[in-house]
């Protein structure tokens, strides 16, 4: 037999289910891989090797069926899991173990997905680089001395190291898409409200959006489908079934795009794209052209102001999100002699338990929302985010999907944008607007720049996540998947 | 013009019941002045008209029926606290005693 960890998620499946191999095989090759590769990648903050090995015994016991029976997976250590240590990567919440599953870990074993364990990212989804997550950074497999992406770096490495085939993200403004591109691996955000939040540690709640990450197109489509669909326990949650992606991932590898019209963001051409980025992008949208896309340049005017809109409103929600780790509930709590007051302990649990880049946005949150500066600042951006939605309506009427760059820049070395917190930002310029529409987006890799991956990102109308999945999958077919160095 | 003062850093800190250091407030000033500068180019846009959008999805009031689920036991919900009495969160005192 070959080996399993270099598999796609469906062809692992297909072998447990002709009992080809079993799920605990399947899980122990992963667990093996884990403990030869981690102490270099640093993907996992929390392995549960019994856990896993229990979930996969029942998938052989054949108490669990269904397309991704037995399948391990990674899951970013921002969801709830039972039991199981989840700390959002930060101080604050070391040691806590939550006493109920986020609904889309619940589906996750219902499907027969054996997690392997928790995932490192940014300190609660606050990054691009891992380098903000409070237990070290996590390393690029493609190259060691590289960030990974972020948040989701972790999940992102794993697929990328073959710890896991699956992995679970969280995008807010490209937390799925940025790490999937910079790892060479397939990262989606589904449409805000297609896949339930609820059990997701909360950073901007109008924007967070948990989604599949995989190595292949169909293997996301597949984890899409599995955790996706109307959740009575998230408000925000559509309720509609999660167009047929899976479907859509087939037809698109048949590689034909004929009658399929996309659009190029005029908006995104200068900003700052690495010429090897752009180069890798220019090929791929001439071999989309070759498989009958039609491309043509639209104009989404406002999506300029995206980036400052988005640093205005997710730091205001997370300002108020991140009110509820007050050293009372969970987690830490510092200071606590007896003298001092429960102002006081709140204050100094939440200097000791937040890292530099949380503390950062929790003050520009609460600047922005703060009297005399709120119509300015929160107000203002939120009517950039109206004219921002109304530039994506407006596309959507001319073409089926627009396409860029997922990221402008590769993976970049350890402690170059650190310094300078703004220039951490510009890594999601391109993946912020869709989060302030809420539709769709997903990340496909597209090439290599400097012998790094680059990522294609193809963004698509609300509850329209079929048609991304088509274009990425017809674009995996015709410039093929990326296979990173031996670690 | 700076967007942010070193004094202001500090009181919405306070606000925000954030300890900081005095080195953080070196640096953070610094480093908040920078982006509330690039942030404050949303004051560009001619919105006057247009109306704000907090959320994606054109939901209100979802309602549900009323019937009873299963839920946490209280020594579940309390299994994560820093500390706790009698089935409740204990906390420190809230009150000044001198008052």
């Amino acid at each position: 037999m070959s080996d399993v960890t270099r598999m796609t998620a469906s062809e692992i499946a297909g072998l447990i289910k002709n009992g080809e191999v079993s799920a605990v095989e399947v899980t122990t090759a992963h667990l093996d891989r884990i403990a030869t590769v981690d102490e270099r990648v640093h993907a996992f903050l929390h392995v549960d090797r019994e856990g896993a090995l229990r979930a996969a015994e029942a998938v052989d016991r054949g108490e669990k069926s269904g397309p991704l029976a037995g399948v391990p997976i990674a899951v970013k250590d921002v969801m709830a899991t039972k039991g199981v240590p989840t700390t959002a990567a930060s101080k604050i919440l070391e040691g806590w173990r939550p006493p109920y599953d986020a609904t889309i870990v619940e589906r996750l074993r219902d499907a027969g997905t054996v997690m392997l364990g928790k995932t490192n990212m940014d300190e609660f989804a606050m990054g691009s680089s891992t380098e903000y997550s409070a237990y070290g950074p996590t390393s690029n497999p493609w190259d060691l001395g590289r960030i990974p992406g972020g948040s989701g770096g972790g999940s992102a490495a794993a697929l990328a190291a073959y710890e896991a085939p699956l992995a679970i993200g969280t995008d807010t403004g490209g937390s799925i898409r940025q790490p999937g591109a910079v790892t060479g691996t397939v990262g989606a955000k589904p449409t805000y409200g297609g896949t339930s939040r609820y059990g997701l540690i909360a950073f901007s709640s109008s924007l967070d959006t948990p989604g599949p990450c995989a190595r292949t197109v169909a293997d996301a489509a597949l984890l899409h489908a599995a955790i996706g669909g109307h959740d009575v326990r998230d408000s925000t949650s559509i309720p509609q079934p999660v167009p047929d992606v899976v479907a859509a991932a087939r037809l698109g590898a048949d590689g034909d795009l004929s009658g399929v019209k996309l659009g190029l963001v005029k908006e995104f051409a200068g900003d700052g794209t690495e010429p090897g980025v752009r180069a890798a992008f220019q090929e791929s949208v001439e071999a989309l052209v070759k498989l009958g896309a039609e491309v043509v340049e639209v104009s989404c005017p406002h999506f300029t102001y995206a980036l400052p809109a988005y640093y205005l409103i997710a730091p205001s929600e997370c300002s108020s999100n991140l009110a509820r780790f007050d050293g009372v509930r969970y987690g830490l709590r510092a200071g606590d002699d007896g003298a001092r007051s429960l102002e006081e302990v709140m204050s100094l649990t939440r200097e000791a338990g937040f890292g530099p880049e949380v503390k950062r946005r929790i003050i520009i949150g609460a600047y922005a929302l703060s009297s005399g500066y709120y119509d300015a600042y929160y107000g203002q951006a939120q009517k950039v985010r109206t004219l921002i939605t109304r530039d994506f309506q407006a596309a959507f009427e001319r073409v089926d999907a627009l396409i860029s760059p997922t990221t402008p820049f590769v993976a970049f070395p350890f402690g170059s944008r650190t310094a300078d917190p703004y220039q951490m930002y510009l890594a999601d310029l391109f993946t912020i607007p869709t989060n302030l529409y809420g539709g769709p987006a997903i990340s496909v890799p597209c090439g290599t720049s400097e012998g790094l991956p680059v990522g294609f990102q193809v963004m698509a109308p609300t509850m329209g996540d079929d048609r991304m999945y088509r274009v990425a999958a017809a674009l995996e077919s015709a410039v093929g998947t990326l296979t990173p160095p031996e670690l | 013009m700076s967007a942010i003062s070193r004094e202001e850093v500090a009181h919405l800190a306070r606000l925000s019941r954030l300890a900081v250091t005095e080195e953080e407030l070196d640096r953070f000033a610094g480093q908040l002045d920078v982006i509330l500068q690039s942030v404050a180019r949303v004051g560009e846009v001619t919105a006057e008209d247009i109306p704000p959008t907090s959320h994606s999805v054109p939901l209100t009031n979802v309602y549900r029926d009323d019937v009873v689920q299963p839920c946490l036991t209280p020594d579940e919900v309390l299994a994560g606290a820093p500390d706790q009495a009698e089935g409740r969160f204990r906390v420190p005192r809230i009150l000044d005693e001198e008052e």
